[in-house]
Parts: structure tokens; sequence; C-alpha cells
């Protein structure tokens, strides 16, 4: 989740130290048949990255493969040559980029050819488009391929039925299958140790996101955000790596704080934060530099957001649990984000709204993501409703750079922080609940 | 005096509103936006200007007559500085035409040219007058699309009975128009309203306008020294405005609150602009709750009645009332502007009649108007629709329907001055910067 052109301002210690750790990785993926080693494919939300450890296998996130070809703009090409072998227009755009980067050799960040994966896991079905993905590949590389079916939580909780049903899949297909698969026999203590593991870079990672209730926040939460979610969402959870990555980011917001600081952006420190905002939905990746600096110009500041939340949504409780090893993987893979009901979402966004003390609430509606989409225009007026605070609406693309409009975005992020501030100044009270 | 002025840079006309410090309007200003905002907003802003000029010149000369005549003797005055303008403005154009008519091009042709180029703008001239008397039909208000279709439609007969091509001619025109509109006529204000002043006199006699006590009430307006206190710009072009940022407003809330000033019960407006459909919820006071606009794709804005009318071959005034003769309304498509015109051309061949096919053109993009309006929270009462394309009978037409189908009975404000309301909101919040 790291964009390797990295802004061109002092580099925090933890800074140098994700790039290091995605630069590793990318080395050791692509390194990986002359090293013997054999690769997973899997995704960002519900991974099981400590399982996969536990089979000596790497990790390899798509996803993540298209926000780095989004970031370094080689996503537009991607999608279109994805197009050219009859993808239609409407297709997620991470799907787009990864066929389309596939076709043109499958290239890494380090300029060397990802390996074909030994095995696709799928552990989490809340994304419909996820299940069609991982077909198509399965029909590209001809390799064993691992359905997890995970429910969705229809009402808005995970009942012992539905842990029950994951695990068992777990036990009976997943595990046996990525033994097969690596020929390494699946030691439920090793998994115990790497889940305590994560369990301790967790704890930090919420104590960063949480450490935007204070005033001003000394981070941005989303677009700072995205890249403190990088190393717990993706191949490192559960290694020391990212334990010592959280470790150093909370020293280095500790000492923001203390000294009253707002949040690093590309262009230096924010000096005035003039608004604080909660933001659904994920970002737009092509032009993400252009996005975030539509904010940090006016004074806006996101303290809180959903999309750093897809990949587990720690700051309600859940953490990996070595004592119930299985089952925390379960719950891991059934609380993410977008597997949510609407209500349990809505009820997020206020306690967000509420905890960080946000001035208004903003959706960034993505074209080709129905997973977070739908809905959200009805989940922005009932936190209206609650919350009497202005929400507004913007719409965007993922890595499809045909579908960021520049002007249309800026002129209604303006319309909407210029709104926050008349209302401030007109005064206005919650709806009656 | 000191005033305050709003303008509002749109993708297609920009337009100038000048208050006074009680907040009284007392001009307004709109030109084409020409893809050079710095112009277009100087020449809104000389327009309101002008405006106010008129406006302080009939407070100095006082009700003179019965409320109609005086109407009618104010109308007449502006046509005929508007004439006076045009005059100035078609005269630069002919010399800058000839200035260009040199070069191996016009070798031994020169002085056939110049002379063509000057029948043309004496044929001009004289057709002038009959094109600004009050209540003439005009395809449009700008120098621009005036004298250029008069310039091909002249030129040509020129150009025929004179036997030079007539590409010869427009090669002149082409290479002066662009220099000529962003050199707005400025000179000789006070002449220009003087000799305006006369022809009105002459024109409306029922008046009995003493020329004497009228000339002293002009030069009073003319005198007043108009102190520009504070500039709110709001539109697209808003960024290229040459002041700060403190200076800039979203068209957003200065829609808003323009419409909130121009019917206060308003709780929701619609415009329609060129390139935007907004849809706005407003408080008692006029302060923006929520908003929408069209994404990504300018399908059922004014633009698209442009393109229709390009397709047409008609101008854009044009459309709204030969859509009002339609005995019915054919489907049109209404999410691609481009797709419309293909369909246009399908049903044309089908033998559908055009007002037909216009009715079902401007159903289509008031469909997709109410869609952007129940995103953004429904109709309230009052409703006010706002944008050029509030001027289009067919479209309120059409707008009325479906408001009436889908929201019941609420009241719809729509104000004949109703492409201002952004600049009107600019210009409020000029006064309110220099009030707090």
């Amino acid at each position: 989740m790291s964009d390797p052109r990295t802004p061109d301002v002092v580099k925090e210690p933890s800074m140098l130290k994700q790039k290091a750790m995605i630069a590793d990785n990318y080395e050791r993926l692509t390194s990986a048949p002359e090293a013997g080693r054999k690769v997973a494919s899997t995704y960002v939300p519900g991974n099981l990255n400590e399982l996969i450890m536990c089979f000596d296998l790497l990790n390899n996130l798509p996803e993540i493969n298209a926000i780095n070809n989004g970031m370094r703009r080689k996503s537009g090409g991607m999608i279109m040559e994805a197009e050219k072998m009859g993808h239609s227009e409407d297709v997620c755009t991470y799907v787009k980029a990864d066929i389309g980067m596939m076709a043109k050799g499958n290239i890494a960040p380090n300029g060397k050819p990802l390996p074909d994966p030994d095995v696709l896991l799928l552990s989490y079905t809340g994304c419909f488009t996820f299940m069609k993905w991982f077909e198509l590949l399965r029909e590209q590389y001809k390799c064993p391929t691992i359905m997890l079916h995970v429910p969705y939580e229809g009402d808005g909780e995970t009942t012992d039925n539905m842990r029950d049903y994951v695990v068992k899949q777990l036990r009976e297909e997943v595990i046996p299958t990525l033994e097969e698969v690596s020929g390494v026999k699946f030691d439920i203590d090793r998994l115990r140790e790497y889940l305590a593991e994560s369990a301790r870079a967790e704890d930090n990672h919420v104590w960063v996101l949480e450490s935007a209730k204070s005033k001003p926040s000394p981070i941005d939460a989303y677009f700072g955000g995205v890249y403190y979610i990088g190393p717990i969402f993706t191949a490192f959870r559960g290694t020391p790596d990212a334990t010592e990555y959280y470790r150093l980011l909370r020293t280095e917001i500790e000492e923001r704080m203390a000294a009253g600081k707002g949040p690093i952006t590309p262009e230096g420190e924010m000096t005035e934060e003039k608004y604080r905002l909660v933001v659904e939905g994920p970002p737009n990746w092509t032009s993400f530099r252009e996005f975030w600096k539509m904010f940090y110009e006016e004074g806006a500041v996101v303290v809180a957001s959903t999309y750093t939340k897809v990949g587990g949504v720690y700051d309600f409780g859940f953490r990996h649990d070595p004592a119930k090893p299985l089952e925390s993987l379960a719950d891991y893979c059934l609380g993410c984000y977008t597997n949510r009901n609407l209500p349990w979402r809505v009820d997020m966004l206020q306690h967000y709204m509420d905890a960080y003390e946000a001035d208004g609430l903003l959706v960034n509606s993505i074209k080709s993501c129905n997973s977070f989409s739908a809905g959200q225009l009805l989940m922005m007026r009932e936190i209206e409703r609650r919350t009497g605070k202005p929400a507004a609406f913007i719409e965007t693309d993922l890595v499809d750079p045909r579908y960021f409009s520049q002007a249309n975005v800026k002129n209604r992020l303006e319309s909407y922080f210029q709104m926050i501030d008349q209302k401030r100044r007109g005064g206005s009270a919650p709806a009656a609940a | 005096m000191k005033c305050y002025i709003g303008i509002d840079l749109g993708s297609t006309t920009t337009k100038a509103v000048l208050m006074d410090p009680d907040g009284a309007v007392l001009g307004r200003g709109i030109t084409n936006s020409r893809s050079n905002y710095a112009t277009a907003a100087a020449v809104a802003k000389q327009e309101a200007v002008i405006g106010t000029r008129l406006t302080l010149f009939r407070r100095g000369l006082g009700e003179i007559g019965p409320p109609e005549l005086m109407d009618a003797f104010m109308e007449d005055l502006e046509h005929s500085f508007r004439l006076e303008q045009f005059l100035e403005q078609a005269e630069d154009l002919r010399v800058t035409c000839n200035g260009f008519a040199e070069g191996p091009r016009f070798a031994c042709k020169e002085d056939a040219a110049t002379e063509a180029v000057d029948e043309v703008f004496r044929r001009l001239g004289d057709e002038a007058p009959a094109m600004f008397a009050p209540g003439a039909q005009r395809k449009s208000d700008f120098f621009r699309d005036i004298a250029g279709s008069r310039f091909m439609h002249i030129g040509e007969e020129v150009a025929k009975d004179a036997g030079l091509g007539f590409d010869l001619l427009l090669n002149l025109y082409d290479k002066s128009i662009i220099e000529v509109e962003n050199r707005p006529p400025a000179g000789d204000m006070a002449g220009k309203f003087q000799r305006a002043l006369e022809r009105a006199i002459a024109d409306v006699p029922e008046l009995h306008a003493d020329p004497e006590t009228a000339g002293s009430a002009m030069t009073g307006a003319l005198d007043v020294e108009l102190e520009e206190d504070y500039v709110v710009g709001t539109g697209y072009g808003r960024v290229t405005l040459p002041f700060p940022k403190e200076h800039i407003r979203s068209e957003i809330l200065c829609h808003g609150l323009g419409a909130h000033l121009m019917h206060p019960e308003t709780r929701t407006v619609l415009d329609i602009g060129g390139q935007d459909t907004k849809a706005i919820q407003v408080d008692p006071d006029g302060i923006v709750e929520n908003f929408q606009m069209n994404d990504r794709c300018a399908a059922g804005c004014g633009r698209y009645l442009g393109y229709i009318a390009d397709e047409m071959n008609m101008g854009l005034h044009e459309l709204g009332p030969m859509a009002m003769q339609a005995t019915k309304s054919v489907r049109i498509n209404s999410t691609c502007t481009v797709f419309a015109g293909a369909e246009l051309r399908d049903r044309l061949a089908l033998g559908e009649k055009r007002e037909d096919i216009l009715a079902g053109l401007h159903r289509a993009i008031i469909l997709r108007a109410m869609s952007i309006i129940s995103r953004s929270g429904g109709i309230r009462d009052e409703f006010t629709f706002t944008g050029g394309v509030a001027n289009n009978e067919a479209a309120v037409k059409e707008l009325r329907k479906l408001v009436q189908e889908n929201y019941g009975e609420v009241t719809i404000n729509i104000n004949p001055a109703s492409i201002y309301t952004g600049a009107l909101g600019a210009a409020a919040f000029a006064r309110r910067a220099v009030a707090n």
C-alpha cells in the first residue's frame, strides 16, 4: 500500500521501514522460483497471512499490485489491455488492472516478473467479484484453488454457527490443501506464535488510528491511514517486522502529539486543522496525491475512515487470539468491514462522527466497487439525520484514471468545505432521533 | 458609492451583479465566456456597471411619467445604448479586418477587399437599429454571435457582387474576431449614454422627457463614483480570477444564497447550467444543507441543448419555442448527449416531427435533473429553478409536469433574472464579507 514514489519530504523511520519491507517482499516474490519458495495469491479482506506463513508460502496480493500500479500510473494501460481481451468497462478495475498486468508480463514494481502462484486462496467471499476474479486466475494458472465461503453478516453479528462453519472449512478444506501444495505439515503452535505477534502489532495499530481523536489530529486517518494499514493488512501481519513498524510509528506519533503537531502531507506538515472529516469508501489511487492535496490545501484532515478497516475492524475490539487460533481466524474473515450489514456500518460511522468530533461525513463512492458503494447514499442520509452534521458525496474510481474528474471533485470538495463553514456560523441541531 | 460585485464565471456565459451597501441590486451584466475568463469577467462587470448607471439615471430623473411609459423609455434607452456599443465594436472589427488585408493572398486585391469589408459594415450598420429595436428577436445578445452571423450573410452577397471569393472576407473575419472580442468597447462611455438618451427621447415622444433635465440626470448618474469595496467570484473559472482565495466562493453556496434572496421561502434549488446540473437544499436562511451534482457526464446540462441546437442547425433560443409546438413527446435517451444526437437523426429519418423530438429532448434533460434532485433529498416547498435552462419554456413545462407527478403541489419559482442567481449570491457574500 506504499507509494514507491514516496513523498519528497523528510522520511520518518517508520516510512523507511515500510518501504524496505515492501521492497523485500517483492524481491522475495520475484525470486521465489530460484529460491524454491512457493507462492499463494490471496486478497486483503480476511486474508489468512498467519496461516499462509505456517506453510512457508509467500503471500502475493493482486489488489495491492493493482494499487501499486495505480499509484505508479500504470493501471490505465493495464485496464485497457484487459478491455482488449474482452472485459467490460464496468467490471471492478482492480480485476482489470490485475488481468492487464498479467497480460503485460506480470512485472512487479522491482522490474522483475512475478511468479505464477502455486495456490489461489480466496478467504473472503463477501465480495462476489473476488470469486469471479479467482475463477479467471484459476483458468489462467491452472493451480489448486481454495474458496473459503464466508457468510455475510446480514444480521450485524457473527453467530456461533457462522464461526463453526468457517472453522470447519479451515480444518477440512483450507489446511489440507495448503499442506498438499506446500508439502509442509500444519503446526497449530506455529500458528499461535504468529497470532500472538499479530496481536502485538494490532494493539499499536489501533492506538495509531485512535490518536486522531486528539486535536489537532497528528495523523490523517485516510490518506496517511492507507500507509498505516499497509503492514497489518498484507503479507506482514504476524511478523516481527510488522510489530517493529507499528512500534516505530507509535513513537513518532506520540512525539507529534506531544508537540501539538498536525499530520505530515506530501508537501510537509499541516499547520492548520480547519475541518475534521470522517470518510466512507476507498480512495482514488491514480490521482492519490492530487486528491489528498484537495484536502490538505483547505485544512481538511480525515480523522476516521472506514476504508482503513477493510482488512479488519480492530478498533471495535477484535484481536487475533493465540488461545483460539482457528476461531479467531474465522472471526477475522467474518468481521471485515464490507462483510458488515448497512445498519452496522451506519452505527460505525456515527460512532466515528461522535468519538472523533468530526465536522462532517464525506462519501467517496467508487464507480466499480459495489461492495462498498451499494447503499452509501442512504447511509449518508442517516448520518446527516442522526448527527445534524453536513455530509457530501463525491464519485471517483479505484485504479481507472479515466474516472477521476479533477475539476468536478475539487468543485464538490470546495463547496463542501465552504458549506461546513457556513453551517458552523449558522449553527444547526440534529434532527430528533 | 461603495459597491459589492459578484461574478459568476460559467462555462458558457459570465455574469456579474452589482449591489449597493443596502443590498439592492443596481445592475447586472452578462457576456459569453469566450475561453478567456479575465476578459469575460471584465466585460460582465462593465455591463453590470452600465446597468447600474441606467438604474442611477432612472433614480436621478425620477418617475416623470406613468410607469409603463417609463419602462418603455428605459427599455428603449438600454437598447439604444446596446446599439451604440454594437456600432462601436463593429467599427473596431471593420478597422481590424482591413488591417489584415495584405500579404500574398491579397496581392492586387487589397483595395477590392477593403472596399468589400467597408461595404459589409456599412450594410451591417444600416440594419443594426432594427436588430436592437425593443422586441426584436435575436439568436443571441453577444457581439460575436450577432456580428458573425450577419457577416456571413452579408459578406457572401457583397463578395459575389464584387467578384471576390468569399473565403477572402472570411479569412479577414476569422483573423480579427477574437482580437476584437477580447477588446470590449469601452471608449467614450458618456458619449454613448448621451447618444442613446437622444434616441430614446425621440423613440418615446409620449413621455415628453425634457432633453436638458434628462441630460443632466444622465451626467449625474455617470458622475457617481462606484467604489468596488469587495468582489466575490464563483463558477468554473473562479480560480483564474485575479483576486485572492478568500474572494472565491463555490457556486453551490452562491446559487443557494442567490435563490434565497430572490425567493426567501426557497428550500430546494435546481440549477441547470452549461456543463453541470446542481440540486441544492437550503435552510430558511439560504444556507446550503446538501447538494448533488451530475457526475462525470454532462448529459442533461445546458450543453446538451447546445449540441442538439447545432445538430439541428438552430439557435439555442429557438429550441424551446419549437418544442412548445409539439403534439406529442418522442422518447429520447437521457444518458448520453452524443447518443441523443444519433437518436435525433434516427427519429427524423423515421419521419417524426422536429417539434415532437425536441419535446422529447427537453423531457430527457429534466428527467436527468429529477434524478439528481432526488439524490439530494427531493423537492421541498418552495422550489426555485435557476440557470440558463430556466429561460427555456419547454424545459420549464416538463419540469412542472414531473414535479407535480412526483412531489404534488409545490410552488415553483422561476425568476426572470434567474441566470444571475449565482452572481447575486456572490455579490451578497461580498457585501457580508465586509459587514462581518
